[in-house]
């Protein structure tokens, strides 16, 4: 069975260290802050101004002045602090955050991601993410391994614009686990449970680098 | 030094048209609410936006860019808005858009009199394209200049009649960066003090860079993305 994107964000919070500073991205990535293994502790980061970002406020407690990088409504942990963004930058690029996860459109077997604009339909911009995967020295891409038109998302060379490039180190999909190696390829870590190698071949477009028994990964 | 103004008609007199304006705040979280109504008012025209975000449809510069007051925006993320897309894809917008660190840090450097720095953020994207390239320490880094404008205006929490301002939350963001890189910044504050109320050990913005600061009033404070958990 493929996962689902709780479990895709339960097997990312598998890779979470003692003591890390993390930025979550939107989507997916938001969801890991929900499965931290039991007696680690880590500390949330969002671009906008807050290290030691909490849960969701309760209904009637929501402050208009304290939302995440998502623009959504959170709290603030015991020990939090607030910042400009010049200065919650300098974490980012100064390498003081030692995990950012986030989502994709595209990732290239070289470690290239494309993740904020489609020409001529979408155009957002790129937010903090051109920074965030320029700096960060450990960088997750939890996303489906197909689009919804069911076309690879993990391709020998990104076709949209590119948000950094040979940055991305692991890739966690519905489908596997895979580490971006030296010289290109992803090279399979783990298949999801009853996935089976040649589903995960027959998805992924860019090389896939498949090396003795693959083993499920462990939820 | 008194930098009060008795109103926002007041601190916003010497905006004209054509002028290059930075406006602080992350979405609608800490933008300046008094000084863009009264933008709007004015119809001040031909305006050169920096701006992390272009606010909503219908609030923050979302209002400014209905009424076709803005030539161009600079910012870094301008989704959540049917407005902007668009007059940008219509091409009625210029749009310059650029990573939200090197915008943060663009803004400082401007402030700052650092006239331009290199950063690896956007290195082999659209955006480095025409800069100079130079590899540090074995990685490919690109030019950026410094940002300045005519008036920058921020939103603080409190400030004195010095012009010292703190911010609350998340809501400092760009702000604090923004009002060092105005030429004639204006700082419109929720709770307008006399000075000696501040304790200048918790001062984020020292009112060197503030030239005028009034007492806003009737914040709105709208939330882009409400999200609760229910108590269990």
């Amino acid at each position: 069975m493929a996962l689902d994107k709780n479990q895709i964000a339960r097997r990312i919070a598998q890779e979470l260290q003692h003591g890390w500073y993390v930025n979550l991205g939107i989507g997916i990535p938001t969801l890991v802050a929900n499965f931290i293994p039991e007696g680690i502790e880590v500390e949330f980061q969002s671009e906008n101004g807050i290290l030691g970002m909490g849960p969701f406020p309760f209904e009637g407690e929501e402050d208009a002045d304290l939302i995440n990088a998502g623009k959504q409504t959170i709290t603030a942990m015991k020990g939090a602090a607030y910042f400009d963004s010049a200065t919650s930058f300098a974490m980012i690029r100064g390498q003081h955050v030692q995990l950012t996860v986030l989502g994709a459109m595209e990732v290239s077997e070289n470690g290239d991601i494309a993740n904020w604009k489609i020409p001529g339909k979408m155009v957002k911009g790129m937010g903090g993410a051109m920074d965030l995967v320029a700096s960060a020295d450990n960088i997750i891409v939890a996303m489906m391994h197909a689009n919804k038109k069911g076309e690879s998302k993990l391709l020998s060379n990104c076709s949209l614009p590119l948000t950094g490039v040979g940055c991305v180190k692991k890739v966690v999909t519905n489908l596997a686990v895979m580490e971006i190696v030296e010289g290109g390829g992803f090279k399979l870590l783990e298949r999801a449970p009853g996935v089976s190698v040649e589903e995960i071949q027959a998805a992924t477009e860019g090389k896939l680098i498949i090396k003795g028994e693959i083993p499920e990964m462990v939820l | 030094m008194n930098k009060v103004v008795d109103n926002v008609e007041k601190a916003c007199a010497g905006i004209e048209n054509g002028m290059t304006i930075m406006l602080g705040g992350f979405g609608l979280c800490g933008i300046p609410e008094n000084s863009i109504s009264q933008l709007v008012k004015l119809g001040t025209k031909e305006l050169t936006c920096i701006s992390n975000n272009a606010g909503v449809d219908d609030f923050g510069l979302g209002l400014l860019l209905q009424n076709r007051q803005i030539k161009k925006m600079i910012s870094s993320y301008v989704g959540e808005n049917d407005e902007f897309e668009r007059q940008m894809l219509s091409g009625e917008l210029e749009v310059d858009l650029i990573p939200q660190g090197s915008l943060a840090e663009r803004c400082r450097a401007g402030g700052a009199g650092i006239p331009a720095f290199f950063t690896p953020a956007g290195y082999g994207t659209e955006v480095a394209e025409g800069k100079e390239v130079r590899v540090f320490n074995g990685k490919p880094h690109i030019l950026e200049s410094a940002l300045t404008a005519d008036y920058a205006i921020v939103k603080a929490w409190k400030g004195d009649t010095a012009g010292n301002l703190i911010f609350k939350g998340t809501a400092r963001n760009f702000n604090p960066m923004m009002a060092m890189a105005g030429k004639v910044t204006i700082a419109e504050v929720e709770h307008l003090v006399p000075t000696g109320e501040l304790d200048p050990n918790q001062i984020h913005i020292a009112g060197i860079f503030v030239q005028h600061i009034f007492q806003g009033t009737g914040y709105e404070k709208r939330i882009e993305q409400r999200t609760v958990r229910q108590k269990s």
